[in-house]
């Protein structure tokens, strides 16, 4: 589809380039939300969807916080579009096997984008690059009292915000930060911190793959409980969470220098020629490689590169992205040629002069 | 904390079960965890385990199977794909919910953001339609109170909120998987 074709002439939301990128990699923020007196989507009947989404869209369309905005229904995208959403973060897998009466509205920037009859009425998001939760709190804080003003929300006095599943229930929020950590990884010091975090009501999971097998060394830490605790309380305790993580992965990385330099000059030399040279590459491999370089650049062991370049890879390296880039449909096998492929071509046209 | 099942890997997945209605916490590695057929990618399967609605709780299922008045959904449906069916479902299986709820969660009640239109002051301002809560929280009061007249007057009024509700579901849940 056109509008999705557009969609990969710009970084995603959530790697802008440009923006200083560190440990932080970029944050979102969540709200669900359903109306009033209407079954939630997993129970309503495909005709009570369709009406929904039909009556929803243009309220979704004129809100201010999504202008200019674009609208797109899940019946209509094929495959690699749907795929090319998902690795964008702009919807969830769940939304991505929905047809009829499920759809998506989202400001063009990228920045929100809302998710209608996914496993609720409203999923409105909010995301951008580097550590900002209480930014994005305050947009779509403002994008939600906006659309109240249109709807009326399911809400119970005791119970908040009542979504389809009990675990949401409450504010309906969810705020989480990516963090790329390969200091903490490479130091095995990963794994207290993954307890640690998950002793306090906090989740941590990779972004592609799960705990210390976390493709990318990028893990995504959010808020676990949505009842009993403000939206302001929520997000304090999580900014300060990442924040202490940060510091820890800056030491992790201090260490590295000092006592590991040589095998770490080894992991960044290795991850840059077999991503210069290699022409199989699947996707595992090149996310870890990826992480190297980017690890490489953070350090100033490496400048022929940007770290934004680096992680406009992570993305345009996905099945979806890859496969829009070739033009066409191509199995797992093809892909791991056509990824090498675009890598080596991007790493030697983008190296700086 | 190491994994429960094998103690050799670190626990990453933590999860809170129902058995018997003992509310039980579970920490296991990715490997057990998929062992179990937890996929931790796919937040509504996972979801599915934590809210213990596996197969060990059929049987239970059988004790008490009401069904919401709003949504005709019942607990065996809620057990089968975790998910209520509309706002009235959290009423309706308060007993199942409660202990849940409270283990998954800091507290029982809601503090945060209260929408606009949830003051009734406001709702009359706005033109809006009164809230179904309002209307149900008012209809208990009154029937409390002994007032059948205004009793019988919310719950018309209540009815035509609902009208907006599809009717009776009788095509299984499970169709959403
Ligand atoms: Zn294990
Ligand atoms: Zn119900």
């Amino acid at each position: 589809m056109k509008v999705v074709d557009e969609l990969l002439k710009n970084p995603s939301a959530w790697l802008k380039l440009g923006a200083p990128t560190g440990v932080m990699v970029s944050s979102r923020v969540r709200l669900a939300r359903n109306l009033e007196g209407v079954a939630f989507p997993g129970w309503a009947g495909e005709e009570e969807s369709l009406r929904l989404w039909q009556e929803l869209r243009p309220i979704l369309e004129a809100l201010p916080g999504c202008m200019p905005p674009v609208a797109l229904e899940m019946e209509g995208l094929s495959r690699v579009d749907k795929d090319i959403l998902v690795e964008r973060h702009l919807i969830s897998r769940d939304l991505a096997e929905k047809g009829r009466g499920s759809g998506l509205v989202f400001k063009a920037d990228e920045t929100v984008a809302i998710m209608v009859n996914e496993e609720d009425h409203i999923r409105m998001q909010v995301m951008s690059p580097g550590l900002s939760l209480r930014g994005l709190w305050h947009t779509i804080d403002g994008i939600d009292t906006d659309l109240e003003q249109k709807v009326r929300y399911a809400f119970s006095a005791r119970m908040g915000y009542l979504t389809a599943c009990p675990t949401n229930v409450g504010t309906g929020m969810r705020a989480s930060v990516m963090l790329h950590l390969p200091g903490l990884v490479l130091m095995n010091e990963i794994n207290p911190i993954i307890k640690g975090v998950n002793k306090i009501g906090l989740a941590v999971r990779g972004l592609w793959g799960e705990g210390t097998d976390a493709a990318g060394n990028m893990f995504q830490i959010s808020n676990q409980t949505t009842l009993g605790e403000a939206e302001d309380t929520i997000i304090s305790r999580l900014e300060q969470i990442v924040l202490e993580i940060e510091e820890h992965e800056k030491h992790a990385k201090a260490r590295l220098i000092q006592q590991k330099e040589i095998s770490l000059r080894d992991h960044v030399g290795r991850a840059c020629g077999i991503l210069t040279h290699a022409c199989l590459l699947n996707s595992k491999e090149t996310l870890d490689m990826l992480s190297a370089l980017r690890l490489g650049i953070e350090l100033g062991l490496l400048r022929e590169w940007s770290a934004s370049m680096i992680d406009e890879l992570f993305l345009l390296i996905q099945p979806g992205h890859l496969q829009k880039v070739e033009g066409k449909i191509i199995g797992a096998e093809k892909r791991d040629l056509a990824r090498a492929k675009l890598i080596r071509a991007r790493l030697i046209s983008g190296k700086r002069g | 904390m190491m994994c429960e099942t094998c103690g050799k890997k670190m626990a990453t997945v933590h999860w809170t079960e129902m058995v018997n209605d003992v509310v039980k916490k579970m920490h296991l590695c990715e490997a057990c965890a998929a062992a179990k057929g937890l996929d931790v990618n796919n937040p509504a399967a996972f979801s599915d385990v934590m809210l213990g609605l596996g197969a060990q709780r059929e049987s239970a299922a059988k004790e008490r199977d009401v069904a919401c008045a709003l949504c005709h959904m019942r607990i065996s449906d809620f057990k089968k794909t975790s998910r209520l069916g509309c706002q009235a479902c959290y009423d309706t299986f308060a007993e199942e919910l409660k202990p849940l709820l409270e283990a998954m969660h800091k507290g029982n009640q809601h503090v945060g953001k209260v929408p606009a239109h949830h003051d009734v002051k406001t709702t009359a301002k706005a033109g809006l339609l009164p809230s179904l809560t309002v209307l149900r929280q008012k209809l208990e009061t009154a029937i409390a109170a002994e007032q059948y007249e205004e009793a019988a007057r919310l719950r018309d009024q209540i009815q035509q909120c609902v009208k907006k509700v599809p009717s009776a579901r009788s095509r299984p849940a499970m169709e959403r998987e």
